[in-house]
């Protein structure tokens, strides 16, 4: 394998992997602070991506559609936060589980009826459409690279956010005393909307930055949803040094591995058989990746020690 | 309970009634539909053992009735083409014979619920939720990606498979055949919900320090039950895929844990009936929402949403009201 192959292979996991940052941030963050598992965060990814694809093809400006989504995916999430989810805090686990998986269908099924059951496209900006080319010639998609600047910028930020600004601070609060801060006079039902705003923004963004790359449809968002869970356990739950850890680490260990397994079973196999076995192998590596996390550290690379 | 016992009798009678009627009005449709919830009320028993009385909540019970469908898939797929299965040094006949799937499907789905419940078990909560889901989705990605079997095309069976003394393409004499064995695993699970290690098991999901303190191992008995809850689900699988004559991934996805769940809560939560109650008013549900409209999941949604903010019971649980201890 050639030097610039396995270069681009890197890139490519790097740019999966921060994507599914962006995603895992906001299910974390939402978990860490209210206690809530939330399986309609995929649901969020898409409602961006439906945003910025409607918007995009309305106005022809691909910026314009990205605003939407954020804009979309946040609305969403207010709405939904307001009318399911904050009846869920004190619920138990199932309850909250079923409820977003009801919600799952009801996007689904209500985006289906929007927009119907075909895909949409969504194309790179005009500016980042090109290959940028490195010194030594290696080339790769501006778009792409775009992409994992933007995601290392929103880990950034959202260091940033958490560590040193006034909202940072209670969430973190309420991360950790939910009675005291209310006490202290900060209204937690709003901090909860905040937060739930925040996270559901996050995912539509994901998910209108990845439909440019990929197609635009109906249940794209249940895939990378159980991705971010993988990161997430990895990680540990509610900790965001966790998620950019363990998504980058599913990112490379996902890309890598497809690219990479058959070639070595094909040192002692035969062809064919290789690459049956090694995507198949491939496709279940990063479950075994955190099978074997569990088995040192059963509460993930950051979590809090039970 | 007593009330509880008269909503049992008049849902199984119901369901028995509308088959004979369907029987004696030559509906074969309606007999497959029955038929259909009785299979997915034994996919649910398997799940309401875990979830219901062990507090499980497995979010990864497609893998298991997957894994039966493909028990039943593959077995049945040797034995058309006249190959036996090698593996290493074993050699394995294929067989059409459904006792002999049906055992194949209870220890495949009973082992890979070793696997998984060993490693899984070592969490709780939202951890345990999460990971069985991903160990789920391993194996759908492994079915998509593993070509023997045909992949993501999935693998199909030309003749139903056969029951000694029993004619499986009649669909009386087939729906007979899935209701005893519902009705069988409904028997030995209540059994042993109300046996010594059914109390063990309802005790660590109540208290688990408690119950240690007691000598037993909460872990053990959670694997225990995770494994036969397991093998029920693998069970189903198979008879299910039997029903179709056709094996896929779809069988795997996540979409399918979903459902089976969907089935207990609908139902009712660690009800005796209560996986029946859910599987048939899912079918109902499909059935007609589905012919009134395309996005009858919509409203679907909407149901359960419904059921889980204001009737946490589930049907039995608001007909027959609160479980006297839980």
């Amino acid at each position: 394998m050639s030097l610039s192959l396995f270069l681009e292979q890197v890139l490519n996991g790097l740019q999966f992997g921060v994507m599914l940052f962006v995603m895992a941030a906001g299910l974390t963050l939402v978990f860490g602070v209210m206690g809530l598992i939330n399986l309609a965060h995929g649901s969020l990814y898409m409602v961006g991506a439906f945003a910025c694809a409607a918007v995009a093809a309305a106005t022809g400006s691909f910026w314009l559609g990205l605003a939407a989504s954020l804009a979309a995916a946040a609305l969403a999430g207010v709405i939904v936060e307001i009318v399911v989810i904050r009846r869920l805090y004190t619920r138990d686990h199932l309850d909250q589980v079923l409820a977003t998986f009801a919600l799952i269908l009801m996007f689904s099924e209500g985006t289906r009826w929007l927009f119907g059951s075909f895909p949409l496209y969504l194309n790179t900006p005009e500016i980042l459409s090109g290959p940028i080319t490195f010194p030594g010639g290696f080339q790769y998609p501006a778009y792409r690279l775009a992409i994992i600047v933007i995601g290392f910028a929103v880990a950034g930020g959202l260091f940033w956010l958490i560590g040193s600004t006034r909202l940072g601070i209670r969430i973190r609060a309420g991360e950790s005393d939910r009675e005291m801060i209310n006490a202290l006079g900060i209204d937690i039902g709003k901090l909860y909307t905040a937060v739930f705003a925040l996270g559901a923004a996050l995912a539509g963004f994901a998910g209108a930055l990845v439909g440019a790359i990929q197609s635009v449809q109906v249940g794209m968002g249940e895939p990378v949803l159980i991705l971010a869970f993988v990161v997430i356990v990895i990680g540990g739950i509610g900790s965001i040094s966790g998620a950019l850890i363990g998504s980058i680490l599913v990112g490379l260990t996902d890309t890598l591995g497809r690219t990479l397994l058959p070639l070595v079973f094909s040192t002692f196999m035969d062809n064919s058989a290789a690459t049956s076995t090694g995507s198949a192998l491939a496709s279940m590596l990063i479950y075994i990746l955190m099978a074997a996390i569990l088995v040192f550290r059963p509460t993930g690379l950051f979590g809090a020690r039970s | 309970m007593r009330r509880e016992f008269w909503i049992n009798t008049v849902l199984i009678g119901g369901l028995l009634g509308v088959v004979v009627l369907a029987w004696l009005l030559d509906e074969p449709f309606i007999i497959t539909l029955s038929t259909k919830v009785v299979i997915f009320a034994l996919a649910g028993v398997g799940l309401n053992l875990a979830l219901g009385h062990g507090g499980l909540v497995s979010f990864g019970h497609a893998a298991f009735f997957g894994l039966g469908g493909y028990a039943m898939g593959i077995l049945a797929s040797h034995a058309q083409s006249f190959e036996p299965l090698q593996l290493g040094p074993l050699v394995i006949e294929g067989s059409k014979s459904m006792p002999v799937i049906w055992l194949a499907a209870l220890a495949v789905s009973a082992l890979a619920a070793l696997l998984i419940g060993s490693l899984s078990l070592r969490t709780s909560g939202v951890y345990f939720i999460m990971i069985t889901l991903a160990f789920a989705q391993m194996i759908y990605y492994f079915a998509i990606s593993w070509p023997a079997y045909g992949g993501e095309d999935g693998l199909l069976i030309y003749v139903r498979n056969g029951f000694p003394g029993l004619n499986t393409l009649d669909p009386i004499q087939f729906f007979l055949l899935c209701a005893a064995v519902l009705g069988v695993c409904l028997f030995l699970v209540d059994r042993l919900v109300k046996s010594r290690f059914g109390m063990a098991l309802e005790a660590a999901r109540q208290n688990p320090q408690r119950v240690t303190s007691l000598g037993i191992d909460p872990y053990k008995v959670r694997l225990v039950a995770f494994v036969l809850s397991a093998a029920i689900t693998g069970l189903a699988g198979a008879i299910y895929a039997d029903l179709n004559r056709f094996v896929s991934p779809a069988m795997l996805s996540w979409q399918v844990s979903g459902e089976i769940m969907v089935f207990v809560i609908l139902g009712g939560v660690a009800r005796f009936a209560g996986p029946l109650a859910g599987a048939a008013l899912f079918i109902v549900l499909e059935h007609f929402l589905g012919g009134l409209t395309d996005f009858w999941q919509f409203w679907l949604g909407l149901l359960l949403l419904l059921v889980i903010l204001f009737a946490r019971g589930g049907i039995i649980g608001f007909l027959a009201g609160e479980r006297r201890h839980g």
